[in-house]
């Protein structure tokens, strides 16, 4: 795997040590159904996440991001290969994780208290103590979570009450509300408008500086990307694979003015140009193996 | 408020217009052509055989109405629980689902003779008639909705590590209420035809059986009687089923008048 450093402006001292390793693909490679018609969607896919980090992917359509995604999720096992969390094979380490897709699949029969109280429903040890706490303690919790993200009085809400940003955010909320260890995002941000969009970029920085978990985030927005991770992983077409591993080493907290910058311009151009490449790159494959 | 209601009685007065039309329509052509009341009875004296026999009514009407809440109870519970398994199980539903739809398109009169042969004439042929029919469509539907969850959702859900009943009292049975609703409106009304069925064929007692017997004596009136007995059960149970599903689901009829937030 290549570790490039090349993007951003050094922000004087070293990149940030990371800490110990978090998850790691190691020759990871899946296929959807069997035989005739099975498709590969991920090959030999090997990547490592530290503890605490902010990592992007990205890459052209039906790649696999969502797949790696669902694999960290334990939804999804590697036909060869593995994937380990915490030093250990997935599943055998339990670890808390939320996860945020671009639908927010709120329950449309509950308030968005209770629609972001859900976890603490399910997970334990919040399980145990839910029926005691969530008139009190939970309550509260949920009331500065939406706080934090903006949407503070909106507790007794319904979904359908809320615009497509403010759901987004309960979403995310939902997703964090039961201190995971792990956030897994896809294109959370993906059908909301610009503005709405750079306001919740913020919002997640600001999310993430203050619970420092370990955020995996896929995405088609190369701002996005470059605005809110450390790392940016550049897949190639199906079946996919790391093409590229780049460090982004902007400072923090990030404004929305640093992305017009040349520094950022250039690193969005250089990932630009290699999903462009990775997106001609198969069929260029695909006539070569006709040919011979 | 008063807007709200004003509104609520335009839209209820034409139906109800449209129902008084039609009876009124129903008693003048009558009149105007001179039809016996032996092919087809005037609403008045329809009405009129109504009050007439009331106290004769009475007990079929009673007869019918239990036979049919109790087979549509038994129905519904075993509907319900199927519906669970064939909704949160792929195995189950390709298993259960064809015999399901084979069973269901029997004709459900074909059946009542050998429910006679096993249970006799009486109230257990048409409460199982009733029940029968009430089944299907109750399956279909809270499986429906349970299978029908969002795989993001889902996602969501597992992700949390959520058992499978988790999932399905969290997300699959509260969606599935709108479903079930839908479909208990249905059943209550079919349930309606398989005990009158019954009843028909194989009973004593029951609505369907005092219009077998009345025209066999052609007592036409009464006939009818009967049909606007059932009628009004069917309507007034069709009625409490639509309020109870608004009281417990109306976040399904989503209100959009910014007056309700
Ligand atoms: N359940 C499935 N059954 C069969 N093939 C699948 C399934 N899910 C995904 N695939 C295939 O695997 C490949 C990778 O899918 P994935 O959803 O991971 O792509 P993606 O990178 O998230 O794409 P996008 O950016 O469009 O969301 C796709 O080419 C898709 O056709
Ligand atoms: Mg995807």
């Amino acid at each position: 795997m290549t570790m490039q450093s090349v993007a951003a402006i050094p922000v004087g001292d070293a990149p940030p040590v990371r800490t110990k390793t978090f998850i790691e693909f190691e020759k990871a490679s899946i296929r959807y159904g069997r035989g005739e018609s099975s498709v590969e969607a991920l090959t030999e896919t090997s990547l490592k996440i530290a503890e605490g980090d902010f990592v992007a992917l990205v890459g052209p359509s039906g790649c696999g991001k969502s797949t790696i995604l669902k694999m960290v999720g334990d939804l999804l096992k590697p036909t060869t290969g593995h994937v380990f969390v915490a030093g250990r094979e997935i599943g055998a380490t339990p670890i808390r994780i939320g996860m945020a897709y671009q639908n927010p699949t709120l329950l449309p029969w509950l308030s968005i208290r209770e629609n972001v109280m859900l976890p603490l429903k399910i997970v334990p040890p919040f399980r145990q103590e839910f029926r005691a706490k969530k008139k009190g303690e939970f309550r509260e919790r949920v009331d500065a979570l939406l706080e934090q993200v903006g949407l503070a009085g909106f507790g007794d809400r319904f979904p359908w009450q809320l615009s497509g940003g403010m759901m987004q955010r309960a979403n995310l909320c939902r997703a964090l509300v039961h201190d995971p260890d792990l956030l897994l995002l896809d294109e959370p941000f993906g059908a909301l408008d610009q503005f709405t969009r750079e306001e919740l970029w913020a919002t997640m920085q600001d999310l993430w500086m203050s619970k420092k978990l370990t955020v995996l985030l896929v995405t088609h927005d190369l701002r996005e990307a470059a605005f809110l991770a450390n790392r940016i992983c550049v897949m190639s077409a199906r079946p996919g694979r790391i093409l590229d591993d780049s460090e982004v080493t902007f400072a923090r907290p990030r404004t929305i003015d640093m992305t017009y910058e040349p520094d950022f311009v250039a690193l969005n151009q250089r990932l630009r140009a290699m999903i462009v490449g990775a997106r001609a790159a198969p069929s260029l494959s695909k006539a070569a193996g006709a040919a011979s | 408020m008063i807007k709200d209601f004003i509104d609520l009685l335009r839209r209820k007065s034409a139906s109800t217009a449209l129902i008084v039309g039609v009876f009124v329509a129903w008693e003048l052509i009558c009149l105007l052509f001179g039809i016996s009341d032996i092919v087809l009875p005037r609403p008045t004296q329809v009405v009129g055989a109504l009050i007439q026999y009331w106290p004769a009514i009475m007990p079929h009407a009673y007869q019918t109405l239990y036979t049919t809440l109790t087979g549509f109870g038994i129905g519904v519970g075993i509907g319900v629980l199927l519906g669970v398994i064939i909704g949160s199980s792929r195995l189950a539903y390709d298993t259960a689902y064809p015999l399901l739809v084979g069973f269901s398109s029997i004709p459900k009169v074909a059946v009542v003779p050998i429910f006679v042969l096993w249970f006799g004439a009486g109230t257990v042929p048409a409460i199982l008639t009733a029940m029968m029919i009430c089944i299907f469509p109750v399956v279909v539907n809270v499986a429906t909705g349970i299978a029908t969850v969002e795989p993001e959702l889902e996602d969501v859900m597992k992700t949390l590590k959520a058992s499978k009943l988790d999932i399905l009292m969290n997300v699959g049975l509260p969606r599935a209420m709108p479903y079930f609703f839908a479909s208990l409106k249905v059943a209550i009304t079919l349930a309606f035809v398989g005990s009158v069925v019954a009843e028909t064929v194989a009973s004593n007692r029951g609505i369907g059986n005092m219009m077998m017997i009345a025209s066999s004596s052609f007592n036409v009136p009464l006939v009818f009687a009967g049909l606007f007995v059932l009628a009004g059960l069917g309507v007034a149970l069709y009625a409490a089923f639509s309020i109870i599903e608004y009281r417990t689901t109306g976040w399904a009829h989503r209100k959009t008048d910014p007056s309700a937030a």
